[in-house]
């Protein structure tokens, strides 16, 4: 069989070959530049490595221009070790230990085919963590789908969970919360993002720089297949139109015993100090690995193309340069330590083979049985990507969204309706059990998991001896983006603040996944444009760097988009886990809330469920509050004075109580005359900056003082203790009974 | 007391083992599954995770490592050998226990605190409890589902050699609720909940697993 291939020969004596960069999703001016880049046309080659590498996935060509205020307005912080711009920022967390930890979409590919397109979603995260030179310690799993009932939220959300659990479950890493929202606004783009968590010492980081020429570029891991290619450009780039031919080929399959094996053998290598550079190969393949590599190294890189070991012995050149194939990962190696290097990728059973040198030419250069095929500058591969300046503007009818304020909804008129209210929101599918999900999740393995879901953030061990460990919360709210993207964006990253906060971690840095619809509707830019500056301003103000995340576009079918989902994780530190603080309150304990509450149901949960209403304005964030709130709930950690805390938000005050009694197995008796004068207000209203604690009765008084301290508001709830949820002159309910509802909902809509 | 963790491609709870092993005071050996040498050990855990995979049948393959000829020879001579998840899998395709575990009854992967009643303490493993103890470990698996013949089963009940059955529903519709089994001698024991993952308040449901562990070492001081 003889496969004609295109060199760099080929490209300089044909240049009037018409070349089909438009189904690679080129534009005609990205093309021009390519050709003005070179002085000549791509090779075939060179235009499948530009077309995925400035793809929007990879390039963020669009949102780029709002994602530097993350580094501008970042806070002056002695904790950030690595920032924005490598695989995953690193965040030093005392002791001597670094922690590493980034957020990621897998949103297009797991709608295509579920199970694998959330496996995938775990497998890449964790090789961006590990390529920090970091073993990966937790993850989490932020997910959203349509509407419960809805017949394709059937066909996505058992295949996404098991997909999940499948893959993190064989890498032996526990998982520790997430979230798993309903809306119709995700119905036909459900998303799924994936968080890890990885440590190291802190002297132990590993960039993805390819230095020093003589070095020897390894390629270690699966073999490459053809699966996934292109699965960056023509997917996660495009929307799903109806006309077009399916899109399955392009998802890729992931084997996580291979991923599994290669963390062993990765960290081995760490240890063993035999890498100067380490790139992990996710979207566009090889393609972005080499000349990430040899753009951040010094010099140039040579990569003989056909050493790459392949599952398929009929791929061509530019097959391999974009095959998104699983479990790969890429090593610079220095020539006396390659021996020592592909022992223990014996020792592991994983292939390993020497692909290209690092060179002094100032280019990249691929060669393919005797031909070169790719001549290029890697800068202008993987960093100098077309720039947009996209057009935004704040859409004709946010105003009238925002005028619809819902105030004329109907409210629970006395104590049996609120009743009523509490126990169809507490088993609505937003705020229900989540077992049925996390269940099919491990999280103990490792056996360092502190806290899991249901809990308000995970808190994992990371040092066994001293017991110094790391708190990480998710949090996102689409609803409220959609009201105020601004303001969305804040109440995202105070939420997750809050989290860790509540477990008596100190908030310490963020990772963001910006979830939205199509940068080319000016709508989605503006909101995209405003939820930037929104969590921009806050870290600021909160005093927590982005570190890094990932942008999601194009989560729309047609024209209709998502809400404007950021999703914010927040990462903490704790210097002795076993002080940590649960959500499950005891008998006996006083209920006191930390923090104010307005009459706030803009985009609540109740509007939501009980009248299916989306209007108004979100609740008003208060970052100073916020702050103060932590300060209070880290101190009162470090003393020992609070039982339990458990966070305010969704469904208000009341599905804050259903929680705690629920998961404490243990009835709750409150006064809520002097949370608001309106007892549904008091219940059901979602502002900002609000914790339930539990505090044994000697500990009232310096609680109250160290509030006081602070400046934040306290108010008397009540007691625990009973086996129902009292509020006083309003509503009983059991708390078995709240429990039935509670966990019924997620089994008897998906089994 | 030295007590061997064998690591196999995949193996997930190697170092919850090994720290189960030490918070009781034994010495944790770490065994590689390609090495026949057991390094002088005087009891061996495989642990739970996902041996090569588990591509074929669960511990199909692990079932034929090197390391296995040594464990299997020297369990037949009486050392005390422990499999939890994984490793009970890999005793059941050993035959050194009876039985086998297939995909749990309802498809999915299930992780959850697991009530139990320990009905044998003569084992090595179990010495430490009291019959009729009800215990909670953590739970997690995707094929926890023990079958055998009618016949093998009467046979295992008579001879006391169920060591921990579920309390309480079914999780995974093992036969007879049966959640571990000891071979004739006692000193082989195969088990699907993770005791290794109850040693510690901070980090399990309970301390529930130690007996397990404690159990093998009293036994040893005794000896």
């Amino acid at each position: 069989m003889t496969v004609t291939v295109d060199t760099v020969k080929d490209a300089e004596t044909t240049p009037e070959v018409q070349q089909r960069y438009r189904e690679l999703g080129l534009k005609d001016d990205e093309y021009a530049r390519i050709r003005d880049i070179l002085g000549r046309r791509p090779t075939s080659s060179e235009l499948a490595m530009y077309s995925v590498m400035w793809s929007e996935h990879c390039s963020y060509k669009s949102s780029k221009v709002h994602l530097k205020q993350f580094g501008e307005k970042a806070p002056e912080t002695d904790a950030l070790l690595v920032g924005i711009g490598e695989n995953a920022g690193v965040v030093d967390i005392g002791g001597g230990w670094a922690v590493t930890f980034k957020i990621e979409s897998h949103n297009h590919p797991s709608y295509v085919e579920p199970y694998q397109g959330a496996a995938t979603g775990v497998g890449g995260i964790v090789r961006d963590i590990m390529s920090m030179g970091a073993r990966p310690i937790a993850v989490m799993d932020p997910l959203r789908f349509g509407p419960a009932d809805a017949p394709d939220t059937r066909r996505v959300l058992p295949g996404i969970v098991a997909g999940v659990g499948g893959y993190g479950n064989c890498l032996g890493l526990p998982n520790v919360g997430g979230e798993v929202v309903f809306d119709e606004s995700y119905a036909g783009n459900p998303l799924v993002n994936a968080l890890c968590v990885g440590v190291l010492r802190a002297e132990d980081i590993k960039l993805a720089h390819a230095s020093g020429t003589g070095n020897l570029v390894v390629l270690f891991g699966a073999r490459t297949g053809g699966d996934g290619i292109g699965g960056v450009s023509v997917l996660a780039s495009e929307t799903f139109d109806d006309d077009k031919p399916t899109k399955r080929p392009a998802v890729q399959v992931g084997d996580p015993f291979a991923e599994k094996v290669l963390i062993e053998c990765c960290l081995e290598i760490f240890a063993a100090d035999l890498v100067v550079g380490i790139q992990d190969l996710g979207g566009a393949g090889l393609s972005c690995a080499t000349s990430e590599l040899a753009s951040n190294g010094d010099g140039g890189m040579h990569v003989w193309l056909d050493r790459v070991p392949l599952r398929d012995a009929t791929l061509r050149p530019e097959e391999i340069l974009m095959s998104e194939s699983q479990e790969r990962m890429c090593a610079v190696v220095a020539p006396d330590k390659l021996d020592a290097f592909l022992a223990i990728c014996d020792k592991w059973d994983v292939t390993a083979t020497v692909i290209g040198e690092v060179d002094d030419s100032k280019r990249l250069t691929i060669e393919w049985r005797g031909e070169v095929i790719v001549d290029v500058p890697p800068r202008t591969v993987a960093h100098d990507g077309p720039v947009y300046e996209r057009p935004f503007a704040r859409p004709a009818w946010q105003d009238a969204l925002q005028a619809d304020t819902g105030r004329d909804l109907a409210r629970p008129g006395d104590g049996d309706e609120l009743r009523d209210t509490v126990l169809r929101l507490a088993a609505s599918p937003n705020l229900a059990s989540k077992a049925w999900v996390t269940d099919q999740y491990d999280r103990y393995v490792l056996g360092n998991t502190v806290l899991a879901q249901p809990a308000d953030a995970g808190v994992v061990r990371v040092d066994e001896q001293t017991g110094r460990g790391v708190a990480v919360a998710t949090d996102g709210n689409g609803r409220y983006g959609k009201l105020d993207p601004y303001a969305g964006a804040q109440l995202a990253l105070s939420e997750a603040y809050r989290n860790v906060a509540v477990t008596g971690a100190r908030p310490l840095a963020v990772t963001d996944c910006l979830n939205f619809g199509s940068p080319e509707d000016p709508d989605v830019m503006w909101q995209f444009a405003e939820a930037t500056r929104g969590l921009a301003d806050a870290c600021l103000e909160l005093g927590v760097p982005v570190t890094g995340g990932n942008v999601s576009f194009y989560n729309q079918t047609g024209d209709v988009a998502i809400h404007p989902t950021p999703v914010v994780g927040v990462l903490g530190v704790t210097a002795d886990v076993s002080r940590r603080t649960p959500m499950t309150p005891a008998a006996g304990q006083v209920l006191l809330l930390l923090g104010t509450t307005r009459d706030e149901l803009g985009g609540s949960e109740w509007a939501h469920v009980v009248h299916g209403h989306l209007g108004g304005l979100p609740p008003q964030p208060d970052l100073v509050a916020e702050m103060r709130l932590a300060d209070v709930l880290v101190a009162a950690c470090e003393r020992g004075i609070v039982a339990a805390a458990h966070d305010v938000s969704d469904g208000g005050v009341a599905q804050c109580l259903v929680e705690m009694a629920v998961t404490g197995r243990v009835g709750v008796r409150v006064d809520v005359a002097e949370v608001a004068a309106d007892p549904f207000v008091a219940l059901f209203s979602e502002s900002v900056a609000r914790v339930v604690v539990a505090v044994e009765q000697p500990y009232v008084e310096q609680v109250l003082g160290l509030a006081r301290e602070h400046g934040t508001p306290v108010t008397r709830l009540g007691t625990v203790g009973g086996d129902a949820l009292e509020v006083a002159g309003q509503l009983s309910i059991p708390v078995e009974q709240l429990r039935a509802a509670s966990e019924a909902t997620l089994p008897a809509l998906f089994g | 007391m030295k007590v061997g963790v064998v690591t196999f491609p995949g193996s997930l709870d190697d170092r919850d083992a090994a720290r189960a092993v030490r918070i009781v005071g034994g010495e944790a050996v770490a065994l590689w599954h390609g090495d026949a040498d057991l390094r002088g050990v005087d009891a061996v855990v495989l642990p739970g995770g996902f041996s090569y995979g588990d591509y074929l049948r669960c511990g199909a393959i692990a079932r034929f490592a090197p390391v296995m000829t040594a464990v299997i020879e020297r369990a037949q001579q009486g050392m005390p050998v422990l499999g939890i998840c994984n490793g009970f899998q890999i005793l059941c395709e050993s035959h050194l226990l009876p039985g086998a575990l297939i995909r749990n009854d309802h498809r999915k992967f299930l992780c959850r605190d697991q009530e139990l009643v320990v009905e044998s303490v003569a084992t090595s493993w179990t010495s430490g409890y009291q019959s009729g103890q009800h215990i909670v470990v953590p739970l997690k698996n995707g094929e926890g589902g023990f079958v055998a013949s009618e016949d093998t089963l009467d046979r295992i009940e008579g001879e006391g050699r169920v060591v921990v059955r579920y309390v309480g529903d079914n999780p995974n519709g093992s036969y007879r609720a049966i959640a571990g089994v000891a071979n004739e001698r006692g000193n082989v024991v195969g088990l699907m909940p993770h005791p290794e993952h109850a040693v510690e308040e901070l980090t399990g449901p309970s301390t529930d697993g130690l007996g397990f562990f404690s159990s093998l070492l009293r036994a040893a001081v005794n000896a």
